[in-house]
């Protein structure tokens, strides 16, 4: 994959300013997204993922939030400091958003399909009349049994999953290039999250898009992403393929998360590992490695600055740690 | 084995009212028959998705909801037909850790404060030793003494849900029902509590019911699982063999659709079709054949009855048409 990216993040800062005080939410982030792939972005609350998620949608709020330095490039155009209405243009059009929770990102008070086709007027320039087959078209294409029935209820009359696929059919009805999900999975049961996410890579193939799926769960990773970034604290703790990720986890950090996760047909009961000690706060950080307090590998460097990525841009497997397994 | 609870074909449905006069039109079952038994000092899982049951049958055995019908017996004594007064007793042998840290804890109280509650409501021990009493569990459960005078808005969901394991654990109950109690936490979080309560049942011989969703917490934490659906138990059987072989096809389906944090492993899964149905209005016959992938004729007519497929040492129930 050695192909020109289509989105490219370089050194992007997010801060926030709270009564306390500022507080950087991402702290200079560096990745590409390239045509066709997915990337996943993991890591625990308050990492940073879901806010990187929304700087490249343009939908930090601001204020208290801004966009302190970076950049944010789509198919060679600058995105960050791009007046609102420029916004509006990509946003929708060219990179879509699917967010965790489907009730609230859909209106209750109108129809599925007045929702798809208000979409499907704007974007693509439809009459109302062209508009509703191809409302129709979306909603069977994403999996929803009887289209055509469902297109004229209210979100309130479907179930979690079914919401969940049309926030997906609406994020689908531009033809996006770029698709941002964040945590598109998590408010479903396991049965249906395991549907929705075999219906967003056969998608995502047949649609020829990127993604950028937002998730803590490790394990939605390794099925669905091509790379991911490891996030702790604001950094990128690790950013790899997915096979080297899982096989040769490197950051301390991404060890401590994959053994902490119990895994379905272990048998004994065991103790699980362990990361000790809790997520520092994002006001009061260390000069030092942000995971130092709760790394078992930690010396006196770590203490002193902060590491940063190794490796080039284009090996497999890059980590932020002085002292990788 | 002795039975440290006995639960004999419990039910709780509830009404639903509508038109002018606000009449039952319908129940909803949300639990529909369920039976089995639990050791002293074990832990039995509790899976299942949104909307089975799981958490109704944990409040309903704990009495915080009566029951339709059906026996709740805690070492020997039946609960549902204890008096009010008798009953207040026996809660002492029963607690509960809830899934929200945040809302299961009363911000206006310190941490001392909602620990000892339990002590000073079935006035157990001098206020001086209650005090002591709350530094000692606090330490069990892993956080220093120092926090006593705190509120919960100070601490993370991690350390609150320590909390609320230290509240359920002051009157030494033996049966605790933990309703998700580590889906509102980190990963990394979460691993710490599911060790705590690991060592809490190892160390101080307490019997869990582990309500959750998520089936890979469940086989690290209990003995025996049981798996519901539309508010029966589908399959139960000791925790190494559910994950074994499994036999219900609902258990097989809920077992693949766990993703896997290896990408070897990819994509054995079988996706079931449709939603979970309305528990007011269940399909007739087996509550699973219209998602089944091994549907058959039979499934539609009649209720499969439960069948033990496994040995005398390790019993197996499966409630599937496939088996009898």
């Amino acid at each position: 994959m050695s192909s020109e990216p289509l989105l490219r993040v370089t050194d992007l800062v997010v801060e926030f300013s709270t009564e306390q005080g500022v507080v950087r939410a991402v702290d200079r982030v560096s990745f590409e997204v390239r045509p066709n792939e997915t990337l996943g972005i993991v890591g625990e609350s308050g990492c940073g993922k879901t806010v990187t998620g929304l700087a490249i949608m343009g939908l930090i709020p601001s204020p208290p939030g801004r966009i302190a330095a970076g950049s944010i490039t789509f198919q060679g155009r600058e995105l960050a400091g791009l007046p609102e209405s420029e916004m509006r243009a990509i946003r929708g059009r060219d990179i879509a958003m699917v967010f965790q929770e489907p009730m609230t990102a859909l209106n209750p008070v109108f129809t599925v399909g007045n929702q798809m086709i208000d979409v499907l007027r704007r974007y693509r320039g439809l009459t109302r009349r062209q508009a509703r087959p191809a409302a129709i078209e979306l909603l069977a294409k994403v999996g929803i049994p009887a289209p055509d029935k469902r297109i004229d209820e209210y979100p309130h009359q479907l179930s979690g999953g079914m919401r969940q696929r049309v926030v997906i059919a609406m994020a689908l009805s531009c033809d996006p290039k770029l698709i941002v999900a964040d945590e598109p999975t998590t408010a479903l049961d396991v049965t249906t999250q395991a549907q929705v996410l075999e219906q967003i890579v056969k998608l995502q193939q047949e649609f020829q898009m990127a993604m950028i799926l937002v998730t803590h769960d490790l394990g939605v990773v390794a099925e669905t992403c091509h790379r991911a970034i490891v996030m702790y604290c604001g950094r990128i703790a690790e950013k790899a393929e997915i096979e080297p990720l899982f096989a040769h986890p490197r950051h301390p950090y991404t060890v401590g998360l994959l053994g902490s996760i119990p895994r379905v047909g272990e048998g004994e009961k065991q103790d699980l590992a362990v990361i000790p000690g809790i997520v520092p706060d994002l006001l009061h950080l260390p000069p030092g490695c942000r995971f130092a307090d709760r790394c078992s590998r930690r010396q006196a460097r770590c203490d002193e600055a902060l590491p940063e990525l190794d490796g080039g841009e284009d090996s497999r497997s890059r980590v932020a740690c002085y002292f990788p397994y | 084995m002795t039975a440290l609870l006995q639960v004999n074909e419990l039910k709780k449905y509830f009404p639903v009212r509508g038109g002018l006069l606000r009449r039952v039109v319908a129940q909803v079952k949300a639990v529909d028959g369920v039976s089995f038994t639990l050791g002293a000092g074990r832990t039995l899982g509790l899976v299942g998705e949104s909307g089975c049951g799981k958490s109704t049958l944990g409040r309903t055995i704990l009495q915080l909801q009566k029951p339709t019908g059906g026996q709740i017996i805690l070492e020997g004594e039946d609960l549902t037909a204890a008096s009010p007064e008798r009953l207040l007793e026996m809660r002492r042998d029963m607690q509960i850790i809830f899934q929200d840290p945040f809302a299961s804890l009363s911000p206006r109280r310190t941490v001392a404060q909602t620990i000892r509650e339990p002590l000073d409501v079935h006035r157990i021990g001098r206020p001086a030793e209650r005090g002591r009493r709350v530094e000692e569990l606090l330490q069990v459960v892993g956080m220093r003494p120092g926090v006593m005078d705190r509120y919960p808005h100070e601490f993370s969901g991690g350390q609150r849900q320590r909390i609320g394991i230290a509240r359920a654990l002051a009157l030494n109950p033996k049966l605790i029902v933990a309703d998700e109690p580590v889906s509102a936490l980190d990963v990394s979080v979460r691993a710490q509590v599911l060790n705590l309560i690991a060592r809490l049942q190892r160390e101080h011989g307490i019997a869990f019911l582990f309500i959750s969703h998520d089936l890979s917490v469940v086989e690290h934490v209990s003995d025996h699982v049981g798996v519901m659906y539309l508010g029966r138990l589908v399959e139960m059987a000791p925790a190494k063999e559910i994950y074994r072989d499994p036999r219900h096809p609902y258990t097989q389906a809920l077992l693949s659709a766990v993703p896997v944090p290896d990408p070897k492993r990819k994509s054995q899964r079988m996706v079931l079709s449709g939603d979970v149905p309305s528990p007011m209005n269940p399909p007739p016959g087996c509550p699973f054949h219209k998602r089944c992938p091994k549907v058959m004729d039979l499934c539609s007519k009649a209720m499969p009855p439960v069948i033990d497929v496994g040995s005398a040492d390790k019993p197996h129930r499966v409630a599937c048409h496939l088996y009898s």
